[in-house]
């Protein structure tokens, strides 16, 4: 039995290291100082670099994050800590029924609401990744509070404590590792999409312009330089890619660190 | 010996759903005394005394009928508010329930914190004195910075005692404080009820009978959600009026 287990675990690795060490070993040629520093060549220009991707796709992520962590935050402290039975459960539905969506359609919905108005742009792109973080922020966030035990919620209710500060204090604080795991997690995810922002976000291989304009993105890169016949981008493609993987697991670190138990 | 009362309840009714678990219960409960209330599992006793601190309609589908009369007030009146109310009656639980996020130090100023007591120095003289009143500050006073749960269940039972004296209350409640504890952490938290009931007013639930004649002046038996006999607890043990006490102390059931 335990054979099986470990060969299961083998099995299950395989994929994810030579993902890894494909998108490392590859991906570390192309990096140097001038690819981290200069947005994207034109076709037959040597050189260039994703610099205005990494930075398009900050910004973009940001925004998102910027609208979707605080709306599924609030939906998942709704959910677990005020929620009457029956609206809770119609949420949750809903909720389960958006996670679960395909996310071009849900690229499509930003592209038809905002794409049509003003057009390509990082707003549109944001909005799309905004709804796609925003059922696992809430879904995480609510399973985070429901492992606080009751009696906790109790002791600070019985000590006169007003309920908004025993959600803040006692619930969200004693569920923080959960919930920062769960929210970067969607970070994470919607850093990586590329589907609702290949619709929305445009072509763009300048440095960021505004809002309201085209954004370069590094999944998108990956997507545009990898099936293009031109070495030199492909060779982008790779480090795209590897770029990609450092920023997500970098955030990991940094909030692993930060969420370190207090008391071990 | 004249003593006034604390609670006066009268025609107090609570269910769950559509469940009733107590029926028109009328007692008062007197000041500065140890009343203790006991019963079989599932008789109500826990459910009476969340009714003092309106703990009972934080769960769901919970409701209550009747009056609680504290210092004279209706704590059902609309113009209560159970927040301020709560910090007048404290609570202890079953089991031991320390803050796991904060230092011992925190666990004790935590009421006082989160109701906007900033004063660190006022807040660092009632956590000694709340922790001395609770007979642990000996134990931990080099350890108010290191967290709660590496104390044995005892000590953590202790914590929260000292964290429910920290907010100054009239009543101390005590739903089977020491049911999830060994003999001897037992008797360290049997001493610490009489001394409080010198500057208290303590109800304890317990279903450990030899707990309620040793620590209670009044016992209270609760059977099926009603109150059957309520009595000085010598009277009760000695010579009960009804049939029904008689057996249950007598552990003809239980």
């Amino acid at each position: 039995m335990l054979v099986l287990v470990y060969l299961a675990l083998i099995v299950a690795l395989i994929p994810l290291f030579s993902i890894l060490g494909e998108v490392v070993l590859k991906g570390a040629n192309s990096i140097n100082f001038n690819f981290l520093t200069q947005p994207t060549p034109t076709v037959g220009e040597t050189g260039g670099g994703v610099a205005n991707a990494v930075q398009g796709t900050l910004i973009t992520v940001g925004l998102a994050s910027f609208i979707g962590i605080p709306l599924g935050l609030l939906s998942g402290i709704f959910l677990s800590e005020y929620g009457e039975a029956r609206i809770s459960s119609v949420v949750r539905f809903f909720n389960d029924v958006l996670s679960g969506f395909p996310s071009i359609l849900v690229g499509i919905f930003a592209y038809a609401l905002i794409v049509t108005v003003i057009g390509f742009s990082v707003t549109a792109a944001a909005f799309s990744l905004a709804i796609i973080m925003l059922p696992i922020v809430t879904r995480t966030t609510e399973e985070a509070l429901k492992l606080v035990p009751a009696t906790l919620r109790e002791a600070a209710i019985a000590l006169g404590i007003p309920r908004w500060k025993t959600t803040v204090y006692v619930a969200l604080s004693g569920a923080k590792r959960g919930i920062a795991t769960g929210t970067l997690l969607a970070v994470a995810r919607i850093a990586g999409e590329s589907a609702p922002v290949l619709i929305t976000v445009g072509y763009w291989r300048w440095w960021f312009a505004g809002l309201n304009q085209p954004a370069a993105n590094l999944a998108l890169n990956i997507y545009i330089f990898a099936i293009s016949p031109f070495e030199n981008w492909i060779a982008l493609a790779w480090g795209s890619a590897l770029v990609l993987v450092i920023i997500i697991v970098g955030i990991n670190a940094v909030v692993r660190v930060l969420t370190r138990e207090k008391y071990p | 010996m004249f003593m006034s009362y604390k609670f006066e309840i009268e025609n107090l009714n609570a269910w769950f759903g559509s469940k009733q678990v107590l029926k028109q219960i009328n007692m008062k409960i007197r000041e500065k005394a140890v009343t203790a209330i006991i019963g079989p599992s599932g008789c109500g006793k826990t459910t009476l005394i969340r009714c003092f601190n309106r703990m009972h309609e934080i769960v769901p589908r919970a409701k209550v009928s009747g009056k609680v009369l504290f210092n004279g007030v209706d704590i059902y009146d609309e113009h209560v508010d159970p927040v301020s109310l709560r910090r007048k009656i404290a609570m202890v639980f079953q089991k031991p329930n320390p803050f796991p996020m904060m230092s011992i130090h925190d666990n004790v100023a935590a009421g006082l914190k989160l109701s906007g007591m900033r004063d660190r120095e006022k807040l660092d003289s009632i956590v000694e004195r709340s922790l001395k009143m609770a007979i642990l500050w000996d134990e931990v006073k080099e350890d108010l910075n290191k967290s709660g749960v590496n104390l044995s269940g005892g000590q953590q039972q202790r914590l929260c005692i000292a964290r429910a004296l920290a907010v100054e209350p009239e009543v101390m409640l005590m739903d089977e404080p020491c049911s999830a504890l060994d003999p001897i952490a037992t008797a360290k938290i049997e001493t610490l009820i009489r001394m409080l009931a010198n500057d208290y007013t303590v109800v304890i639930v317990t279903h450990n009978m030899q707990q309620a004649a040793r620590v209670s002046d009044f016992t209270a038996f609760l059977y099926l959600g009603e109150l059957v006999e309520y009595e000085r607890t010598k009277d009760i043990f000695e010579n009960p009026k009804r049939e029904l006490t008689e057996k249950y102390i007598t552990g003809a059931f239980g």
